[in-house]
C-alpha cells in the first residue's frame, strides 16, 4: 500500500513537472498575482483628485486650501472660479470631491464666529465617497484645533485619541497580503488536483490506473500528495515575500500558522479531488474548481467582512475552509496567536478535508462512465 | 473533361510537435482521373488526412503545387471549397437535430436552393434508405446510419470533386457495402470524381485506381489489379489436416523463404520470395499431409511486399515467457445473461459466453454493437445492469486487488503517460503491479529488450512512433505476467505489418497458456481466434470456432465465405427472422 503510493505520488509529480505547460502554471500565476495584490489591491485612497471652489480672498482660506494640497491623500486638479464648472468635472469623473469655501469664509471666522463649508461628493462609489469624506473631515478637524489654540482657546472639550493596536499605522497591505497566502495557494492546490483525475480519464489512463491491484484509498492518497507538497511550497514562497519584501511582521507561532496549512490544504485537495472525480473533461474540472473558487473568495471575508452579510449567507461561509484559514493568517501574523487561540478554526477544516475526500473516493468508484 | 480532378505535384507539408518536426506528407505526387473512384489507403499516421485537408484548402502547403478542377488549392481555398464535397473522418452532424434538420442545415449552409431541395433530398434518402427515419435524432441512429447520413449531407448540393476520409471506419459490413454503392451510384450518374482513404485494404479492390501512402511518401499508384498482377506465382495456401492452423501459421511466419503468412480461414495464406518454389519438403519435412495449391494474389499481399522491402523486417518481437497452468475449476471468464442500460437504452442485452484457458476469444461487432460495453464491464470498469460476470472466479468490479493482479488491460487508444518516458512508464505500472526491487528491474529489463525498445528508453511516451507506442502499451498490461490479458481494438488503424506483430505476440501468449480476450471490428481477424463472438445491436449475432460460423453462411454457389460474408448473412438472416 505504501509502496504504491509513493509510485503514485512520484508518477503524478513527474507529470505534472515534466509539461511545461503546467509547470508554467504552478510558477506563473502566483507570482502574477501575488504583484498585482501586493501592489494594487489596497483600501486606502491616495492622490484623490478634487477640485476647490475659493471665493474667500482672506488668510482663513489659504491656509485650509494649502493643508489640503499639503495632505498625501488629496491632490488639487483645479482651482475653480464659478459654480458652472463643477457639473462637468464631477460628471467625467476628474474630481471625486469638490470643495467650496465660500466669500465670507475669513469674515466670520476673524469675527469668531463659526461658518459652513460646502462639499460636493461624487457618490458613485459610495466606498471611496465616504473615505475621501473622512480625510477630509480629519483635516477639517485638524485646522479647527489649530484655529482654537491660536485664539487662545482650549479647543472642543472632548478630543478623540487614537491608537490602533496589530496595525499601528492602519496600512490595509497588513491585512491584504497574509489573506493572499490563503487565496493564491488555494488556487493552485485546488487546480492541480482538480485536473489530476480529470486528466486522466480524459487521456484513458485512469481506465489503465483502475484495472491494476491499486486500491482507491490508495489512488486517492497518491493523487493527494502532490497537491498538498505543492500547497505547501507556494504558500512558504508567498509568506517569506510577504516578510521580506512587504515587511509584514510575523508574531506569532510558525508551528501554528502552518498546522494551520497543512489543514487548509487538506480540506481543498479533498474538494479539488471531488470536482475532479466528478468531471469528464479537463475543461469541465477547470470550471468546476472555479465556480468553487469564486464564491469560496468571496464568502472568505478576504475583502469584505463576514459580519456585514446576512444571516443565511454568514451560516454559508462556515463551509468555506478560506474563511478559517484566513484568521489563522491574519491571527498569526499580525495578533501573535498560537495553536490554542486557533483551536476553533482547525477542526472544521479538518472536517471540511475529511467529508470532501471520503467523498471523492465514493465518486471514483461510482462515477466510472 | 479529361483533365484531371486533382493534381498534387511534390506536395510537403510539416508539422512541428514541441521540438520535433514531422514530415507528415514528403514530396507526394499524385492524379486523381474525373468520373472515377481513387483510394488513398495507408495506415494511421501515413498521411492521409492531412493529405484531404490540403485538398480542402484547410492547411497550408510547405512546398509543391496543388491543384483542384484546375484551381489552385492554397490561393483561392473559398473557390475550390465551394465545388468540392468533403466528409471528415468524425462528420459534424449536430445530434439533437433530426435526420431532416441535419439535411436542411446542411442545404442552408451549402446554397441549395429551395426548389432543388425536394428532389434532391428523396433521392438522397432513397439511397441511404433513411427515408423512414426523416425525424429521428441524428444522435440516435445506429453507427452505420451516422455515417450515410453524413454521406447524404456532403452530396446536398453535388460537388464535382467528393473528397471522404475513412468513411467505413467502424461501420458494420453491410452499411460498408451500401456506403460503396452509393459512391458509386454518384460516380456513375453525376460523373463525379472521389477521393477516398480508408485503413481496410480489402477496399482497395472496389476503386478505380488506389494510391498507397506509407510514412507520407507515395508506394504506388495503379489500379488495384495491376498491384496484384506483381505477385502473380508467388501465393499460395498451405493446409493440413494433422497441425492446427495456427500452429502452421507460427511455424511458417519463421521459414526463410515466406515474406508473410497469415490464417485464412482453415488454411494459412503465403507469400514467398519471387523464386522460391513451395514444395511441401521445403517448408515442413515432417509434416506428411501437407497441402499446398496456387491462389490468385490479393491487394492486400502486394501491400505487405512492398512495405517489407521499405521496413527493416524486424517484424515480430517474441519474448521470454512463463507458462503458468490453472489448477481450479471453472472457466476464466464467465459471462452469463449480462445486460446493461443506459437509461431507455439497452446497450447490452442478455448475452452469454464463456472463454477457456489458453485460447483467444474474439468479441467481434462493429461500432455501437456494444461489445465495448461488454468489455468494460468485463473488466470491472463499468457496473452491470442484470447478469453475472466472472473473471478469473470474481467479478472484477466489486473483486479484491490481488484479482485484479492477475489480469492485464490494455485499452482502445494509447493510454500511458505521455510525458512520461518509456522506463518511467514501465517503473510506474510495475510498482502498481506489486514488482520491487529486484523482480522490478529484471521485468523492466526484459520489457525493453525483449520489445526492443532500448532506444527509446528515454522519450517521452507520446512522442513514440505509432508501433513503438502499441509495444509499450502491451509491455505495460504483461508486465506482471497476468493470466488474463484483455485487448481493445488493438489493432484499429495499425498498419499491416504492426497487426502481423501483434497478432504474432498473442499467439505466443495463447501458447503459453495465457487467456486473451480481444475485440476488433476487422471481421477477417475473426480467424486469428479460437472461438468468439460476433454482435450486432447489443446481441450475440453468433458464436463458436471461426469454421462454425463461416459454416452458417456456406451455401452451394458460395463454398467459402469470408468471415465478412457470413456477417451479412446472418444479419440477414435475423431480419428475416424477425
Amino acid at each position: 500500500m505504501l509502496k504504491h503510493i509513493l509510485a503514485l505520488a512520484l508518477k503524478e509529480f513527474l507529470a505534472l513537472l515534466r509539461d511545461p505547460r503546467s509547470r508554467f502554471v504552478l510558477i506563473g500565476p502566483p507570482i502574477m498575482q501575488l504583484i498585482i495584490f501586493g501592489y494594487a489591491a489596497s483600501f486606502d485612497l491616495d492622490h484623490v483628485p478634487v477640485a476647490i471652489y475659493n471665493q474667500d480672498s482672506g488668510a482663513g482660506g489659504r491656509a485650509l486650501v494649502s493643508r489640503i494640497e499639503g495632505s498625501p491623500h488629496f491632490e488639487v486638479v483645479s482651482h475653480l472660479d464659478h459654480d458652472a464648472q463643477i457639473p462637468p468635472l464631477v460628471d467625467n469623473k476628474e474630481v471625486l470631491l469638490v470643495l467650496h469655501i465660500g466669500p465670507r469664509f475669513s469674515a466670520h471666522l476673524s469675527q469668531g464666529g463659526a461658518t459652513a463649508l460646502q462639499v460636493i461628493l461624487d457618490g458613485r462609489n459610495s466606498n471611496t465617497a465616504l473615505l475621501a469624506l473622512n480625510y477630509l473631515r480629519s483635516i477639517v478637524l485638524d485646522y479647527n484645533q489649530h484655529l482654537a489654540t491660536n485664539q487662545g482657546q482650549t479647543g472642543p472639550p472632548v478630543k478623540l485619541s487614537m491608537r490602533a493596536w496589530y496595525n499601528e499605522d492602519l496600512d490595509s497591505h497588513w491585512f491584504i497580503i497574509p489573506g493572499i497566502v490563503g487565496l493564491l495557494t488555494l488556487v493552485v492546490t485546488l487546480v492541480v488536483t482538480a485536473l489530476s483525475v480529470a486528466r486522466e480519464r480524459e487521456q484513458g489512463t485512469f481506465d489503465q490506473l483502475l484495472v491494476t491491484p491499486l486500491r482507491p484509498t490508495a489512488i486517492l492518497v497518491g493523487k493527494s500528495i502532490p497537491g498538498l507538497v505543492i500547497g505547501i511550497v507556494e504558500a512558504t514562497f508567498i509568506i517569506v515575500v510577504a516578510m521580506l519584501w512587504f515587511d509584514i511582521p510575523l508574531r506569532g507561532h510558525v508551528g501554528a500558522l502552518y498546522l494551520g496549512l497543512l489543514l487548509f490544504l487538506f480540506s481543498a485537495v479533498g474538494m479539488g479531488l471531488m470536482i475532479s472525480a466528478i468531471s469528464v473533461t479537463q475543461q469541465q474540472a477547470v470550471l468546476g474548481a472555479f465556480l468553487f473558487l469564486v464564491p469560496a473568495v468571496i464568502l472568505s471575508g478576504f475583502a469584505t467582512p463576514i459580519a456585514n452579510m446576512p444571516e443565511a449567507v454568514q451560516l454559508l461561509t462556515y463551509l468555506d475552509p478560506l474563511r478559517y484559514f484566513l484568521v489563522i493568517v491574519r491571527g498569526v501574523f499580525l495578533e501573535g496567536d498560537g495553536y490554542a487561540l486557533l483551536m476553533d478554526q482547525y477542526w472544521p477544516m479538518a472536517i471540511i478535508g475529511m467529508v470532501s475526500l471520503v467523498a471523492a473516493g465514493w465518486l471514483f468508484r461510482h462515477r466510472m462512465y | 473533361m479529361n483533365d484531371p480532378a486533382l493534381i498534387l505535384r511534390d506536395v510537403r507539408k510539416r508539422f512541428s510537435n514541441g521540438d520535433k518536426e514531422i514530415l507528415a506528407l514528403d514530396g507526394v505526387s499524385i492524379e486523381v482521373k474525373p468520373g472515377s473512384v481513387t483510394g488513398l489507403i495507408g495506415p494511421d499516421g501515413a498521411g492521409k488526412t492531412t493529405l484531404m485537408r490540403l485538398c480542402c484548402g484547410l492547411l497550408q502547403l510547405d512546398g509543391g503545387a496543388l491543384e483542384v478542377l484546375g484551381m489552385d488549392a492554397a490561393n483561392e481555398p473559398a473557390a475550390v471549397q465551394a465545388v468540392i464535397g468533403y466528409m471528415p473522418q468524425r462528420f459534424g452532424l449536430y445530434e439533437d437535430l433530426s435526420v431532416q434538420e441535419n439535411l436542411d442545415l446542411y442545404a442552408d449552409l451549402q446554397g441549395v436552393p429551395l426548389s432543388a431541395r425536394e428532389a434532391r433530398y428523396a433521392r438522397l434518402m432513397q439511397m441511404t434508405g433513411l427515408a423512414p427515419f426523416t425525424r429521428r435524432l441524428a444522435g440516435k441512429l445506429s453507427g452505420g446510419m451516422k455515417q450515410k447520413l453524413g454521406l447524404a449531407c456532403a452530396l446536398v448540393r453535388p460537388p464535382a470533386l467528393l473528397l471522404l476520409d475513412e468513411p467505413t471506419v467502424g461501420v458494420d459490413p453491410v452499411s460498408r457495402r451500401e456506403l460503396w454503392q452509393i459512391v458509386y451510384s454518384q460516380v456513375q450518374e453525376a460523373g463525379m470524381s472521389v477521393l477516398l482513404s480508408t485503413a481496410y485494404l480489402d477496399e482497395a479492390e472496389r476503386c478505380d485506381e488506389v494510391v498507397l501512402l506509407h510514412q507520407g511518401k507515395v508506394l504506388g499508384q495503379a489500379p488495384p489489379a495491376a498491384f496484384s498482377q506483381e505477385m502473380q506465382g508467388r501465393t499460395w495456401e498451405v493446409s493440413s489436416e494433422r497441425v492446427p492452423v495456427r500452429r502452421l501459421q507460427t511455424t511458417l511466419a519463421r521459414q526463410p523463404g515466406i515474406i508473410d503468412a497469415i490464417i485464412n480461414g482453415d488454411r494459412v495464406h503465403i507469400i514467398t520470395a519471387p523464386d522460391f518454389p513451395p514444395e511441401a519438403i521445403n517448408l515442413l519435412p515432417d509434416t506428411a499431409d501437407l497441402q499446398i495449391r496456387a491462389v490468385p494474389p490479393r491487394f492486400e499481399d502486394a501491400f505487405i511486399d512492398r512495405l517489407g522491402d521499405t521496413e527493416d523486417a524486424i517484424q515480430a518481437t517474441p519474448e521470454i515467457r512463463q507458462v503458468e497452468k490453472r489448477e481450479t475449476g471453472g472457466q476464466p471468464i464467465e459471462v452469463e445473461n449480462l445486460e446493461r442500460h443506459f437509461g431507455s437504452f439497452i446497450a447490452v442485452k442478455k448475452i452469454s459466453f464463456s472463454v477457456k484457458q489458453g485460447e483467444i476469444f474474439g468479441l467481434l461487432g462493429a461500432n455501437g454493437a456494444g461489445k465495448t460495453t461488454t468489455f468494460r464491464m468485463l473488466c470491472g470498469l463499468l457496473p452491470v445492469s442484470s447478469g453475472k460476470v466472472s473473471v478469473a472466479g470474481h467479478d472484477l468490479r466489486s473483486a479484491s486487488a490481488r484479482a485484479r493482479g492477475r489480469i492485464g488491460y490494455m485499452a482502445q487508444k494509447f493510454s500511458l503517460y505521455g510525458n512520461l518516458t518509456v522506463t518511467q512508464n514501465l517503473r510506474f505500472f510495475s510498482a502498481a503491479y506489486n514488482l520491487h526491487g529486484q523482480a522490478q528491474k529484471q521485468r523492466i529489463h526484459w520489457a525493453l529488450e525483449g520489445f526492443e525498445l532500448e532506444p527509446y528508453a528515454d522519450t517521452n511516451a507520446g512522442t513514440l512512433p505509432l508501433g513503438y507506442k502499441q509495444r509499450l502499451a502491451f509491455a505495460a498490461a504483461l508486465m506482471h505476467e497476468p493470466e488474463i490479458l484483455f485487448l481493445d481494438e488493438p489493432t484499429s488503424g495499425v498498419d499491416p505489418l504492426a497487426r502481423r506483430e501483434f497478432w504474432a505476440r498473442t499467439n505466443a501468449l495463447a501458447e503459453a497458456g495465457v487467456t486473451v480476450l480481444v475485440t476488433t471490428h476487422f471481421m477477417e481477424e475473426a480467424d486469428y481466434c479460437d472461438h468468439l463472438v460476433i454482435m450486432a445491436e447489443g446481441t450475440v449475432l453468433a458464436a463458436g470456432t471461426p469454421h462454425e460460423i463461416r459454416a452458417m453462411a456456406r451455401t452451394l454457389d458460395h463454398p467459402e465465405p469470408s468471415m465478412e460474408d457470413a456477417f451479412i448473412t446472418l444479419i440477414q438472416q435475423q431480419e428475416g427472422g424477425k
